[in-house]
Protein backbone atom coordinates (compact mmCIF):
# COMPACT_ATOMS: atom_id res chain seq x y z
CA UNK A 1 0.00 0.00 0.00
CA UNK A 2 1.85 3.09 -1.17
CA UNK A 3 1.71 6.34 0.75
CA UNK A 4 -0.26 8.83 -1.32
CA UNK A 5 0.00 11.68 1.14
CA UNK A 6 2.00 12.48 4.26
CA UNK A 7 -1.17 12.13 6.29
CA UNK A 8 -2.25 8.82 4.78
CA UNK A 9 -2.05 5.94 7.20
CA UNK A 10 -4.29 3.35 5.64
CA UNK A 11 -5.75 2.65 2.24
CA UNK A 12 -8.48 0.39 0.98
CA UNK A 13 -8.10 -1.80 -2.06
CA UNK A 14 -11.21 -1.57 -4.21
CA UNK A 15 -10.26 -3.37 -7.37
CA UNK A 16 -7.70 -5.76 -8.84
CA UNK A 17 -6.83 -5.08 -12.46
CA UNK A 18 -4.44 -8.04 -12.68
CA UNK A 19 -5.11 -11.54 -11.46
CA UNK A 20 -2.64 -14.24 -10.41
CA UNK A 21 -0.85 -15.60 -13.46
CA UNK A 22 -1.12 -12.33 -15.43
CA UNK A 23 2.00 -10.85 -16.95
CA UNK A 24 2.68 -7.32 -15.73
CA UNK A 25 5.01 -4.68 -17.11
CA UNK A 26 6.43 -1.71 -15.31
CA UNK A 27 3.77 1.02 -15.38
CA UNK A 28 0.80 -1.33 -15.74
CA UNK A 29 -2.15 -0.62 -13.50
CA UNK A 30 -2.29 -3.51 -11.06
CA UNK A 31 -4.84 -2.37 -8.53
CA UNK A 32 -7.07 0.52 -7.57
CA UNK A 33 -6.97 1.97 -4.06
CA UNK A 34 -9.53 4.22 -2.49
CA UNK A 35 -8.11 7.20 -0.63
CA UNK A 36 -9.43 10.53 0.53
CA UNK A 37 -8.37 11.91 -2.85
CA UNK A 38 -10.50 9.46 -4.77
CA UNK A 39 -9.70 6.20 -6.49
CA UNK A 40 -6.00 5.99 -7.27
CA UNK A 41 -4.53 3.54 -9.76
CA UNK A 42 -1.47 1.69 -8.49
CA UNK A 43 1.20 0.88 -11.03
CA UNK A 44 3.71 -1.96 -11.05
CA UNK A 45 7.32 -0.92 -10.61
CA UNK A 46 8.73 -4.09 -12.15
CA UNK A 47 8.15 -6.45 -15.02
CA UNK A 48 7.09 -9.96 -14.12
CA UNK A 49 4.20 -12.26 -13.45
CA UNK A 50 1.66 -11.58 -10.74
CA UNK A 51 1.94 -14.50 -8.40
CA UNK A 52 -0.67 -13.81 -5.76
CA UNK A 53 -2.84 -11.19 -4.11
CA UNK A 54 -2.09 -10.57 -0.44
CA UNK A 55 -4.86 -8.15 0.47
CA UNK A 56 -8.62 -8.51 0.26
CA UNK A 57 -10.86 -6.01 -1.45
CA UNK A 58 -12.66 -3.66 0.91
CA UNK A 59 -10.42 -4.08 3.96
CA UNK A 60 -8.33 -1.05 5.03
CA UNK A 61 -4.64 -1.89 5.44
CA UNK A 62 -1.76 0.24 6.78
CA UNK A 63 0.57 2.05 4.43
CA UNK A 64 3.50 -0.22 3.64
CA UNK A 65 1.51 -3.44 3.60
CA UNK A 66 2.45 -5.56 0.57
CA UNK A 67 -0.54 -5.83 -1.76
CA UNK A 68 0.64 -8.58 -4.05
CA UNK A 69 3.66 -10.59 -5.10
CA UNK A 70 5.12 -10.16 -8.53
CA UNK A 71 7.60 -12.74 -9.68
CA UNK A 72 10.33 -10.92 -11.57
CA UNK A 73 12.67 -12.60 -14.06
CA UNK A 74 15.80 -11.92 -12.01
CA UNK A 75 14.41 -12.40 -8.54
CA UNK A 76 12.64 -15.68 -8.97
CA UNK A 77 9.69 -16.41 -6.75
CA UNK A 78 9.41 -14.09 -3.78
CA UNK A 79 8.19 -15.59 -0.58
CA UNK A 80 5.04 -14.10 0.76
CA UNK A 81 5.77 -11.35 3.27
CA UNK A 82 4.03 -11.29 6.59
CA UNK A 83 0.66 -9.75 6.07
CA UNK A 84 0.69 -8.03 9.42
CA UNK A 85 3.85 -6.06 8.77
CA UNK A 86 3.43 -2.33 8.90
CA UNK A 87 6.93 -1.33 7.87
CA UNK A 88 7.23 -0.38 4.22
CA UNK A 89 9.14 -3.10 2.43
CA UNK A 90 11.02 -2.22 -0.67
CA UNK A 91 12.10 -5.66 -1.87
CA UNK A 92 11.93 -5.76 -5.61
CA UNK A 93 8.85 -7.39 -6.94
CA UNK A 94 6.47 -6.03 -4.37
CA UNK A 95 4.13 -3.26 -5.28
CA UNK A 96 4.90 -0.30 -3.14
CA UNK A 97 5.74 3.29 -3.75
CA UNK A 98 9.36 4.37 -3.62
CA UNK A 99 8.36 7.95 -4.28
CA UNK A 100 7.98 10.86 -1.97
CA UNK A 101 4.45 10.99 -0.68
CA UNK A 102 2.04 13.82 -0.87
CA UNK A 103 0.13 16.07 -3.09
CA UNK A 104 -3.09 17.74 -2.63
CA UNK A 105 -2.06 21.23 -3.52
CA UNK A 106 -3.85 24.06 -2.18
CA UNK A 107 -3.39 27.48 -3.45
CA UNK A 108 -6.60 29.31 -3.90
CA UNK A 109 -9.56 27.13 -4.62
CA UNK A 110 -9.97 25.48 -1.29
CA UNK A 111 -13.30 26.71 -0.25
CA UNK A 112 -15.34 24.84 -2.79
CA UNK A 113 -18.68 23.98 -1.34
CA UNK A 114 -18.05 20.44 -0.32
CA UNK A 115 -21.69 19.88 0.43
CA UNK A 116 -22.63 20.34 -3.18
CA UNK A 117 -22.28 16.66 -4.04
CA UNK A 118 -23.74 15.06 -7.10
CA UNK A 119 -26.41 13.05 -5.40
CA UNK A 120 -29.28 15.23 -6.50
CA UNK A 121 -28.57 14.93 -10.21
CA UNK A 122 -29.95 11.64 -11.47
CA UNK A 123 -28.89 8.24 -10.21
CA UNK A 124 -26.68 8.07 -7.13
CA UNK A 125 -23.17 6.83 -7.95
CA UNK A 126 -21.61 4.35 -5.53
CA UNK A 127 -18.35 2.44 -5.62
CA UNK A 128 -18.60 -1.36 -5.73
CA UNK A 129 -16.78 -1.71 -2.41
CA UNK A 130 -19.10 0.81 -0.75
CA UNK A 131 -22.13 -1.01 -2.10
CA UNK A 132 -20.85 -4.29 -0.71
CA UNK A 133 -20.15 -2.84 2.74
CA UNK A 134 -23.52 -1.09 2.83
CA UNK A 135 -25.18 -4.41 2.10
CA UNK A 136 -23.19 -6.14 4.85
CA UNK A 137 -24.02 -3.47 7.41
CA UNK A 138 -27.58 -3.20 6.17
CA UNK A 139 -27.29 0.52 5.52
CA UNK A 140 -29.78 2.29 3.31
CA UNK A 141 -27.59 3.98 0.69
CA UNK A 142 -30.26 6.50 -0.21
CA UNK A 143 -29.66 8.00 3.23
CA UNK A 144 -25.89 8.24 2.79
CA UNK A 145 -24.42 11.34 1.19
CA UNK A 146 -21.51 10.75 -1.17
CA UNK A 147 -18.16 12.49 -0.87
CA UNK A 148 -16.35 10.81 -3.75
CA UNK A 149 -15.90 12.07 -7.30
CA UNK A 150 -19.13 13.53 -8.65
CA UNK A 151 -20.78 12.89 -5.31
CA UNK A 152 -20.30 9.15 -5.51
CA UNK A 153 -20.74 7.21 -2.29
CA UNK A 154 -17.42 5.67 -1.32
CA UNK A 155 -16.41 3.37 1.52
CA UNK A 156 -15.77 6.10 4.04
CA UNK A 157 -19.29 7.45 3.56
CA UNK A 158 -20.80 4.10 4.39
CA UNK A 159 -18.51 3.76 7.41
CA UNK A 160 -19.22 7.22 8.71
CA UNK A 161 -22.92 6.62 8.15
CA UNK A 162 -22.66 3.52 10.31
CA UNK A 163 -20.77 5.39 13.01
CA UNK A 164 -22.81 8.53 13.06
CA UNK A 165 -25.28 7.52 15.72
CA UNK A 166 -22.71 6.47 18.26
CA UNK A 167 -20.21 9.19 17.45
CA UNK A 168 -22.19 12.30 16.84
CA UNK A 169 -19.31 14.60 17.61
CA UNK A 170 -16.79 13.06 15.24
CA UNK A 171 -16.42 16.17 13.12
CA UNK A 172 -15.67 18.29 16.16
CA UNK A 173 -13.19 15.66 17.34
CA UNK A 174 -11.33 15.69 14.06
CA UNK A 175 -11.29 19.44 13.94
CA UNK A 176 -9.91 19.83 17.43
CA UNK A 177 -7.25 17.22 16.84
CA UNK A 178 -6.23 19.04 13.69
CA UNK A 179 -5.96 22.26 15.63
CA UNK A 180 -3.74 20.61 18.18
CA UNK A 181 -1.53 19.49 15.36
CA UNK A 182 -1.87 15.92 16.54
CA UNK A 183 -2.65 13.04 14.32
CA UNK A 184 -4.89 10.18 15.27
CA UNK A 185 -3.95 6.54 14.99
CA UNK A 186 -4.68 4.68 11.82
CA UNK A 187 -7.71 3.08 13.33
CA UNK A 188 -9.08 6.40 14.53
CA UNK A 189 -8.52 8.17 11.27
CA UNK A 190 -10.54 5.66 9.32
CA UNK A 191 -13.42 5.59 11.73
CA UNK A 192 -13.58 9.04 13.27
CA UNK A 193 -13.25 11.46 10.43
CA UNK A 194 -16.47 12.24 8.70
CA UNK A 195 -16.73 11.95 4.98
CA UNK A 196 -16.51 15.58 4.02
CA UNK A 197 -13.70 16.30 6.44
CA UNK A 198 -11.30 13.73 5.01
CA UNK A 199 -9.99 15.62 2.03
CA UNK A 200 -10.14 18.82 4.05
CA UNK A 201 -8.00 17.13 6.71
CA UNK A 202 -5.46 16.07 4.10
CA UNK A 203 -5.27 19.60 2.75
CA UNK A 204 -5.15 21.07 6.24
CA UNK A 205 -2.31 18.78 7.34
CA UNK A 206 -0.18 19.56 4.30
CA UNK A 207 -0.85 23.29 4.41
CA UNK A 208 -0.28 23.53 8.16
CA UNK A 209 3.07 21.82 7.62
CA UNK A 210 3.85 24.22 4.79
CA UNK A 211 3.03 27.32 6.83
CA UNK A 212 4.89 25.93 9.86
CA UNK A 213 8.06 24.85 8.07
CA UNK A 214 8.45 26.83 4.86
CA UNK A 215 9.53 30.47 5.06
CA UNK A 216 7.56 31.70 2.07
CA UNK A 217 8.30 34.85 0.16
CA UNK A 218 5.91 36.26 -2.42
CA UNK A 219 6.44 38.19 -5.65
CA UNK A 220 3.98 39.36 -8.26
CA UNK A 221 4.05 40.74 -11.78
CA UNK A 222 1.41 41.93 -14.20
CA UNK A 223 1.69 40.56 -17.72
CA UNK A 224 0.24 41.85 -20.94
CA UNK A 225 -1.05 38.66 -22.54
CA UNK A 226 -2.77 40.33 -25.52
CA UNK A 227 -0.19 38.87 -27.92
CA UNK A 228 -0.39 35.37 -26.41
CA UNK A 229 -4.18 35.54 -26.59
CA UNK A 230 -4.05 36.57 -30.23
CA UNK A 231 -1.50 33.88 -30.99
CA UNK A 232 -3.78 31.21 -29.48
CA UNK A 233 -6.83 32.60 -31.29
CA UNK A 234 -5.02 32.40 -34.64
CA UNK A 235 -3.75 28.90 -33.91
CA UNK A 236 -7.17 27.67 -32.77
CA UNK A 237 -9.14 29.30 -35.58
CA UNK A 238 -8.03 26.58 -37.98
CA UNK A 239 -8.44 23.75 -35.55
CA UNK A 240 -11.19 21.33 -34.68
CA UNK A 241 -12.32 21.78 -31.04
CA UNK A 242 -10.57 18.54 -30.07
CA UNK A 243 -7.23 20.00 -31.20
CA UNK A 244 -7.52 23.45 -29.61
CA UNK A 245 -5.03 24.78 -27.10
CA UNK A 246 -6.08 26.50 -23.88
CA UNK A 247 -4.16 29.34 -22.25
CA UNK A 248 -3.53 27.01 -19.30
CA UNK A 249 -1.32 24.77 -21.44
CA UNK A 250 0.75 27.75 -22.50
CA UNK A 251 1.17 28.83 -18.87
CA UNK A 252 2.31 25.36 -17.77
CA UNK A 253 4.76 25.16 -20.63
CA UNK A 254 6.10 28.65 -19.89
CA UNK A 255 6.72 27.78 -16.23
CA UNK A 256 8.29 24.40 -17.02
CA UNK A 257 10.68 25.96 -19.54
CA UNK A 258 11.75 28.60 -17.02
CA UNK A 259 12.40 25.87 -14.42
CA UNK A 260 15.16 24.44 -16.59
CA UNK A 261 17.10 27.69 -16.29
CA UNK A 262 16.17 28.30 -12.64
CA UNK A 263 16.49 24.88 -10.98
CA UNK A 264 16.16 26.25 -7.45
CA UNK A 265 12.40 26.47 -7.96
CA UNK A 266 12.01 22.92 -9.21
CA UNK A 267 12.65 20.14 -6.73
CA UNK A 268 12.11 19.03 -3.16
CA UNK A 269 13.34 20.11 0.26
CA UNK A 270 13.75 17.27 2.74
CA UNK A 271 15.67 16.95 6.02
CA UNK A 272 17.35 20.28 5.57
CA UNK A 273 18.57 19.56 2.06
CA UNK A 274 17.27 20.83 -1.26
CA UNK A 275 17.39 18.37 -4.15
CA UNK A 276 16.83 19.97 -7.53
CA UNK A 277 14.82 17.66 -9.78
CA UNK A 278 16.34 16.34 -12.97
CA UNK A 279 13.03 16.71 -14.77
CA UNK A 280 10.17 19.18 -14.57
CA UNK A 281 7.00 17.44 -13.41
CA UNK A 282 4.66 20.41 -13.24
CA UNK A 283 1.80 19.82 -10.84
CA UNK A 284 -1.47 21.27 -12.03
CA UNK A 285 -3.99 22.29 -9.40
CA UNK A 286 -7.36 20.83 -10.43
CA UNK A 287 -10.50 21.51 -8.46
CA UNK A 288 -12.95 18.69 -7.94
CA UNK A 289 -16.65 19.24 -8.45
CA UNK A 290 -17.48 17.62 -5.14
CA UNK A 291 -15.10 19.99 -3.32
CA UNK A 292 -11.39 20.04 -2.64
CA UNK A 293 -8.58 19.84 -5.14
CA UNK A 294 -5.59 17.81 -6.19
CA UNK A 295 -2.44 18.76 -8.09
CA UNK A 296 -1.16 15.76 -10.03
CA UNK A 297 1.93 16.05 -12.22
CA UNK A 298 2.35 16.26 -15.93
CA UNK A 299 5.57 14.33 -16.30
CA UNK A 300 8.48 15.95 -18.18
CA UNK A 301 6.47 19.06 -19.01
CA UNK A 302 9.63 20.84 -20.19
CA UNK A 303 10.19 18.27 -22.95
CA UNK A 304 6.68 18.46 -24.41
CA UNK A 305 5.61 20.92 -27.06
CA UNK A 306 2.49 22.98 -26.51
CA UNK A 307 0.26 20.36 -28.18
CA UNK A 308 1.82 17.68 -26.04
CA UNK A 309 1.14 19.65 -22.86
CA UNK A 310 -2.46 20.24 -23.93
CA UNK A 311 -3.08 16.56 -24.70
CA UNK A 312 -1.71 15.56 -21.30
CA UNK A 313 -3.71 18.28 -19.53
CA UNK A 314 -6.93 17.17 -21.20
CA UNK A 315 -6.29 13.56 -20.34
CA UNK A 316 -5.29 14.31 -16.75
CA UNK A 317 -8.22 16.61 -15.98
CA UNK A 318 -10.65 14.12 -17.46
CA UNK A 319 -9.26 11.28 -15.37
CA UNK A 320 -9.05 13.35 -12.18
CA UNK A 321 -12.64 14.56 -12.53
CA UNK A 322 -13.66 10.99 -13.30
CA UNK A 323 -12.02 10.02 -10.03
CA UNK A 324 -9.20 7.92 -11.47
CA UNK A 325 -5.54 8.79 -11.71
CA UNK A 326 -2.20 7.17 -11.17
CA UNK A 327 -0.23 7.04 -7.97
CA UNK A 328 2.93 8.30 -9.68
CA UNK A 329 1.12 11.37 -11.01
CA UNK A 330 -0.11 12.18 -7.56
CA UNK A 331 3.19 11.57 -5.84
CA UNK A 332 5.89 13.44 -7.64
CA UNK A 333 5.27 17.00 -8.87
CA UNK A 334 8.40 19.13 -8.63
CA UNK A 335 6.63 22.51 -8.77
CA UNK A 336 2.94 23.48 -8.78
CA UNK A 337 1.07 25.80 -11.12
CA UNK A 338 -2.28 27.07 -9.97
CA UNK A 339 -4.75 29.19 -11.84
CA UNK A 340 -8.11 30.55 -10.84
CA UNK A 341 -8.24 31.73 -14.39
CA UNK A 342 -11.96 32.02 -14.79
CA UNK A 343 -13.34 33.02 -11.47
CA UNK A 344 -12.60 36.71 -11.52
CA UNK A 345 -9.73 36.51 -9.05
CA UNK A 346 -7.07 39.08 -9.82
CA UNK A 347 -4.15 37.48 -7.96
CA UNK A 348 -3.58 34.10 -6.41
CA UNK A 349 -1.00 33.78 -3.63
CA UNK A 350 -0.21 30.09 -3.39
CA UNK A 351 0.81 27.97 -0.44
CA UNK A 352 3.75 25.75 -1.33
CA UNK A 353 3.00 22.05 -1.27
CA UNK A 354 5.73 20.37 0.77
CA UNK A 355 8.25 19.02 -0.03
CA UNK A 356 8.12 21.24 -3.13
CA UNK A 357 9.73 24.68 -2.95
CA UNK A 358 7.64 26.89 -5.23
CA UNK A 359 4.16 27.51 -6.58
CA UNK A 360 3.30 29.84 -9.44
CA UNK A 361 -0.19 31.37 -9.47
CA UNK A 362 -2.14 32.99 -12.28
CA UNK A 363 -5.17 35.24 -11.92
CA UNK A 364 -7.99 35.96 -14.34
CA UNK A 365 -7.07 37.72 -17.59
CA UNK A 366 -8.98 41.01 -17.76
CA UNK A 367 -9.02 44.05 -20.04
CA UNK A 368 -7.37 46.84 -18.08
CA UNK A 369 -5.66 50.15 -18.82
CA UNK A 370 -1.99 49.66 -19.59
CA UNK A 371 0.78 52.03 -20.63
CA UNK A 372 2.55 50.20 -23.42
CA UNK A 373 5.70 50.89 -25.39
CA UNK A 374 5.86 54.51 -26.51
CA UNK A 375 3.92 55.68 -23.48
CA UNK A 376 0.50 55.12 -25.01
CA UNK A 377 -2.38 54.29 -22.70
CA UNK A 378 -4.39 51.36 -24.05
CA UNK A 379 -6.90 48.73 -23.00
CA UNK A 380 -4.92 45.47 -22.96
CA UNK A 381 -5.57 41.94 -21.76
CA UNK A 382 -3.66 41.72 -18.48
CA UNK A 383 -2.99 38.88 -16.11
CA UNK A 384 -1.34 38.86 -12.69
CA UNK A 385 1.28 36.22 -12.02
CA UNK A 386 2.62 35.40 -8.55
CA UNK A 387 5.39 33.29 -7.15
CA UNK A 388 5.49 31.85 -3.65
CA UNK A 389 8.89 30.32 -3.05
CA UNK A 390 10.93 28.80 -0.23
CA UNK A 391 13.48 31.16 1.32
CA UNK A 392 15.58 28.23 2.49
CA UNK A 393 16.35 27.56 -1.15
CA UNK A 394 16.12 30.84 -3.07
CA UNK A 395 15.91 34.61 -2.65
CA UNK A 396 13.64 37.26 -4.07
CA UNK A 397 16.28 38.34 -6.54
CA UNK A 398 16.35 34.94 -8.22
CA UNK A 399 12.60 34.72 -7.88
CA UNK A 400 12.23 37.96 -9.81
CA UNK A 401 14.46 36.63 -12.59
CA UNK A 402 12.46 33.41 -12.67
CA UNK A 403 9.19 35.35 -13.04
CA UNK A 404 10.70 37.53 -15.73
CA UNK A 405 11.72 34.45 -17.67
CA UNK A 406 8.18 33.04 -17.40
CA UNK A 407 6.81 36.36 -18.61
CA UNK A 408 9.11 36.38 -21.62
CA UNK A 409 8.01 32.84 -22.46
CA UNK A 410 4.36 33.85 -22.33
CA UNK A 411 4.98 36.99 -24.35
CA UNK A 412 6.64 35.03 -27.16
CA UNK A 413 4.57 31.86 -27.26
CA UNK A 414 5.79 30.94 -30.74
CA UNK A 415 9.27 30.32 -29.35
CA UNK A 416 8.14 27.80 -26.76
CA UNK B 1 -37.92 20.34 -25.87
CA UNK B 2 -36.44 19.88 -29.33
CA UNK B 3 -33.60 17.58 -30.35
CA UNK B 4 -30.97 20.29 -29.99
CA UNK B 5 -32.01 21.13 -26.45
CA UNK B 6 -32.07 17.48 -25.50
CA UNK B 7 -28.53 17.01 -26.87
CA UNK B 8 -27.19 20.10 -25.11
CA UNK B 9 -28.73 19.04 -21.80
CA UNK B 10 -27.27 15.56 -22.16
CA UNK B 11 -23.78 16.90 -22.77
CA UNK B 12 -24.10 19.41 -19.93
CA UNK B 13 -25.17 16.67 -17.58
CA UNK B 14 -22.14 14.61 -18.56
CA UNK B 15 -19.83 17.51 -17.68
CA UNK B 16 -21.69 18.85 -14.64
CA UNK B 17 -23.70 15.95 -13.23
CA UNK B 18 -24.12 17.77 -9.95
CA UNK B 19 -26.15 20.64 -11.43
CA UNK B 20 -29.91 20.22 -11.79
CA UNK B 21 -30.96 21.66 -15.08
CA UNK B 22 -34.11 23.08 -13.48
CA UNK B 23 -32.01 25.11 -11.06
CA UNK B 24 -30.17 27.19 -13.66
CA UNK B 25 -31.06 30.42 -15.40
CA UNK B 26 -31.07 29.63 -19.11
CA UNK B 27 -30.23 33.22 -20.07
CA UNK B 28 -27.35 33.67 -17.66
CA UNK B 29 -23.67 32.90 -18.25
CA UNK B 30 -23.41 29.21 -19.10
CA UNK B 31 -20.03 28.66 -17.45
CA UNK B 32 -21.14 30.33 -14.23
CA UNK B 33 -24.45 28.48 -14.10
CA UNK B 34 -22.82 25.08 -14.57
CA UNK B 35 -19.58 25.96 -12.74
CA UNK B 36 -17.50 25.07 -15.79
CA UNK B 37 -13.90 26.05 -16.37
CA UNK B 38 -12.34 26.51 -19.80
CA UNK B 39 -11.51 22.81 -20.06
CA UNK B 40 -15.11 21.84 -19.28
CA UNK B 41 -16.34 24.31 -21.88
CA UNK B 42 -13.91 22.94 -24.45
CA UNK B 43 -15.20 19.43 -23.75
CA UNK B 44 -18.75 20.68 -24.26
CA UNK B 45 -17.91 22.40 -27.54
CA UNK B 46 -15.96 19.34 -28.74
CA UNK B 47 -18.84 17.00 -27.93
CA UNK B 48 -21.52 19.18 -29.55
CA UNK B 49 -19.36 19.85 -32.62
CA UNK B 50 -18.87 16.12 -33.11
CA UNK B 51 -22.52 15.33 -32.49
CA UNK B 52 -23.86 17.83 -34.99
CA UNK B 53 -20.93 17.90 -37.40
CA UNK B 54 -20.38 21.65 -37.03
CA UNK B 55 -17.03 23.42 -36.50
CA UNK B 56 -17.92 25.49 -33.40
CA UNK B 57 -15.19 28.09 -34.04
CA UNK B 58 -13.75 30.02 -31.10
CA UNK B 59 -14.78 33.23 -32.79
CA UNK B 60 -18.41 32.17 -32.22
CA UNK B 61 -17.94 31.46 -28.49
CA UNK B 62 -19.62 34.79 -27.58
CA UNK B 63 -22.77 33.45 -29.26
CA UNK B 64 -22.71 30.41 -26.94
CA UNK B 65 -22.60 32.38 -23.71
CA UNK B 66 -25.86 31.12 -22.16
CA UNK B 67 -27.85 27.91 -22.47
CA UNK B 68 -30.53 29.61 -24.60
CA UNK B 69 -27.93 31.36 -26.76
CA UNK B 70 -26.08 28.09 -27.32
CA UNK B 71 -29.26 26.26 -28.39
CA UNK B 72 -30.25 29.07 -30.78
CA UNK B 73 -26.74 29.14 -32.20
CA UNK B 74 -26.77 25.41 -32.83
CA UNK B 75 -30.23 25.53 -34.46
CA UNK B 76 -28.93 28.22 -36.75
CA UNK B 77 -25.68 26.54 -37.82
CA UNK B 78 -27.18 23.08 -38.19
CA UNK B 79 -29.60 24.39 -40.85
Amino acid sequence: MPSLGSDMETGTLIEWQKKPGDTVSRGDIVAVVETQKGAIEIEAYDDGVLESHLVDIGKPVPVGTPLAIIQTPDSGVKSAPDRATTAPTQASGEISSPREPVTVDVAGGLTQDAARGGAEGGRQKISPAARKLAAELDIDITRVSGSGPQGAIVLRDVRSGAQRDERGSSLADSASRLQDGTVGTAAESTTLKTATSEMRSAIAAAMARSKREIPHYYLSQTLDISCADQWLATLNSERDPSQRILLGALLLKAVATACVKYPEFNGTFDNGVFSPAASVHAGMAINLRGGGLVAPAIHDTHELDIDGVMIRMRDLIQRVRGGRFRASELADPTITVSSLGERGVQSLYGVIYPPQVAIVGFGTPTLRPWVGEGGVLEARLLMDMTLAADHRVSDGHRGALFLRHIRQNIESPGDL
Amino acid sequence: MNATQRAVQEELHRIAPDIEFESIDADEDLREEFDMDSMDFLHLVTALGKRFGVPMPEADYPRMSSYNALCSYLDEVIE
